[in-house]
């Protein structure tokens, strides 16, 4: 994998400078590959990972499972695309198996949530039909564990 | 009871170690940011630590024979004829021992005894010289020098070499300096070590890590100098195996027969278990050592990078994980800057004093660390030196 990106997406406050040292090459070389990261969209952003959890009044998450009928040559890319318009929808992906998409859905409270899967989803031309889990905890997320980190195990001994 | 009268004049006279001390102080300070610990912060990789577990789920849980089992042996020379090219026989010139730390003890009270003098070069490791004192010999220091790339050199041995000289220490990839020695440079005091009959500890725990495309060489590969050195090394660096304790010792089977009658006498048989996930580590690791080493080098870059850009000129290490940046510039002793340091911004290095009465005027600086903590590491070191800065300006 590109070492770049690697550690961009371990932590997007490394410095050019600092991640010129890091890989070993020019500063303006790093510039340059970031800038055309960012001009081809590859990289689509940078901010920061929160733990929702220890936010008071963040909200829910919900995932939430879409059987879809695809459509003649389109497949599942129109709808897909008019869900992830809304707001409320964080994450859309196409999955093989028992289901063909899967979001990650936010709201206020609950009946938020079930309101926008009722109302709007549900409703949605093509929709066959949903199955919502609220979220209870986060224990990980992209890449990062939400769980205190672990003490260094290491004595100094010697 | 007058304990003095009952322990030994030479357990006495050993110096506690230095690191161990600076230690102390960090133990009771919270919330500190250590760059100080001389292990890999990787886990062992996980087939290896199953091939540990599923031992012990079949209840293998007896001694070894006493040199280690015969197929560990055989994976270890394997891996010395893969890895540098060396042949030893596995039957007779292999020991597993407690960790290097084991191997180096014993070879050292095989070689050496009363009267006897040990060359060691520092900044070095903390062991040898204490060891060669409760084997009853004599150590004789030899100062190696960042304008040398912290090498040792030729003429430094000829200057300290007299005719009680019996065993030179090699402790390359060096730990705290981070200095390697090339084989132009073995060659080179090859030729002195012939021409004194000296005996040769290649201590060579850290040869799995170095950088810049410059592959570990051992002593022993050198012409004429295999039946003249005892190589010693271990999983600990490679692997991250460090609580594992395991090592070895490879030597010319005359020396290895007397190792291993000192081994079976005070060790019995290193750790049974160990063994198991050893070869399993020899058979199928050759890509973790890759993996740990490559993050390795990227953060040794970064932090050579910003210590040098914040003024600490620090020779380029290339092998093991550590760095040892000159605090010379700032007016203070190593032990100084480190208490200071540690006061003032809560990060723990450790002095070079440690290492060796000419590691004065540097720092051991660990790169064992995930790159986050590297980073937040280096920012608060700038502050220190800037603070430091401000106040003699003042």
């Amino acid at each position: 994998m590109d070492k770049l990106l690697q550690l961009l997406s371990e932590n997007s406050s490394f410095t050019t400078a600092q991640l010129s040292m890091m890989l070993g090459e020019p500063e303006d070389y790093i510039k340059a590959q970031i800038e055309e990261y960012e001009n081809s969209g590859v990289i689509r952003g940078y901010r920061a990972v929160v733990n929702w959890d220890e936010v008071p009044e963040s909200g829910v998450m919900a995932m939430i499972e879409l059987k879809v009928a695809p459509q003649l040559q389109k497949g599942f890319d129109e709808i897909a695309e008019k869900i992830l318009a809304y707001d409320e929808v964080e994450s859309v992906y196409l999955m093989a198996g028992s289901y063909d998409l899967l979001l990650s859905v936010k709201g206020k409270t609950i009946q938020d949530v079930s309101s926008f899967v009722a109302k709007r989803l549900a409703a949605m031309n093509g929709i066959l039909s949903t199955a919502t889990h609220f979220m209870l905890k986060r224990y990980k997320e992209n890449g990062v564990s939400m769980v205190d980190a672990k003490k260094d195990g290491r004595e100094m001994i010697v | 009871m007058n304990y003095s009268e009952k322990l030994t004049p030479s357990i006495q006279s050993v110096k506690p170690s230095g690191i161990r001390r600076f230690f102390d102080i960090v133990n009771e300070m919270d919330h500190v940011i250590s760059l100080s610990v001389g292990e890999p912060d990787f886990q062992t990789p996980w087939h290896v630590r199953q091939a540990g577990i599923a031992s012990l789920e079949q209840g293998k849980t007896w001694y070894t024979p006493n040199r280690g089992f015969k197929e560990l042996c055989r994976e270890i020379t394997k891996f010395y004829k893969r890895k540098y090219d060396l042949t030893y026989d596995s039957a007779e010139e292999c020991l597993v021992t407690v960790g290097g730390s084991e191997a180096i003890d014993n070879a050292i009270r095989c070689l050496v005894t009363r009267g006897d003098e040990v060359l060691i070069p520092q900044p070095a490791f903390v062991c040898y010289e204490p060891l060669a004192i409760m084997a009853g010999a004599t150590p004789v220091i030899i100062e190696t020098k960042a304008e040398n790339a912290f090498r040792l050199t030729p003429e430094q041995i000829e200057e300290k070499v007299t005719d009680k000289t019996k065993l030179l220490i090699l402790p390359y990839p060096n730990n705290p300096t981070g200095g390697i020695m090339e084989r132009k440079d073995l060659e080179a005091i090859a030729e002195v070590i012939k021409k004194y009959d000296l005996m040769v500890l290649s201590d060579e725990i850290y040869s799995e890590l170095t950088y810049e495309g410059k592959r570990h060489v051992s002593i022993a590969s050198v012409d004429g100098m295999r039946e003249r050195t005892v190589v010693i090394n271990g999983f600990s660096k490679a692997y991250a195996m460090t609580g594992w304790r395991l090592g070895y010792a490879l030597a010319p089977k005359e020396i290895c027969a007397m190792m291993v009658k000192l081994h079976q006498f005070c060790i019995m048989s290193a750790p049974t278990t160990a063994q198991y996930a050893a070869i399993e580590a020899l058979r199928n690791g050759d890509n973790d050592i890759e993996e740990m080493r490559t993050q390795y080098d990227m953060r040794r870059r970064f932090v050579v990078g910003s210590l040098n850009e914040m003024g600490l000129t620090c020779f380029n290490p290339e092998g093991a994980f550590y760095c040892f940046p000159c605090i010379k510039s700032t007016g203070l002793s190593s032990e100084e800057f480190c208490t200071r340091l540690l006061q003032s911004k809560h990060v723990a290095l450790v002095p070079g004093s440690a290492f060796g009465e000419c590691g004065e005027g540097y720092v051991r600086l660990s790169y064992s660390y995930s790159i986050n903590h590297l980073t937040r590491a280096m920012e608060l070191i700038r502050e220190f030196l800037k603070e430091l800065k401000d106040e003699s300006d003042r």
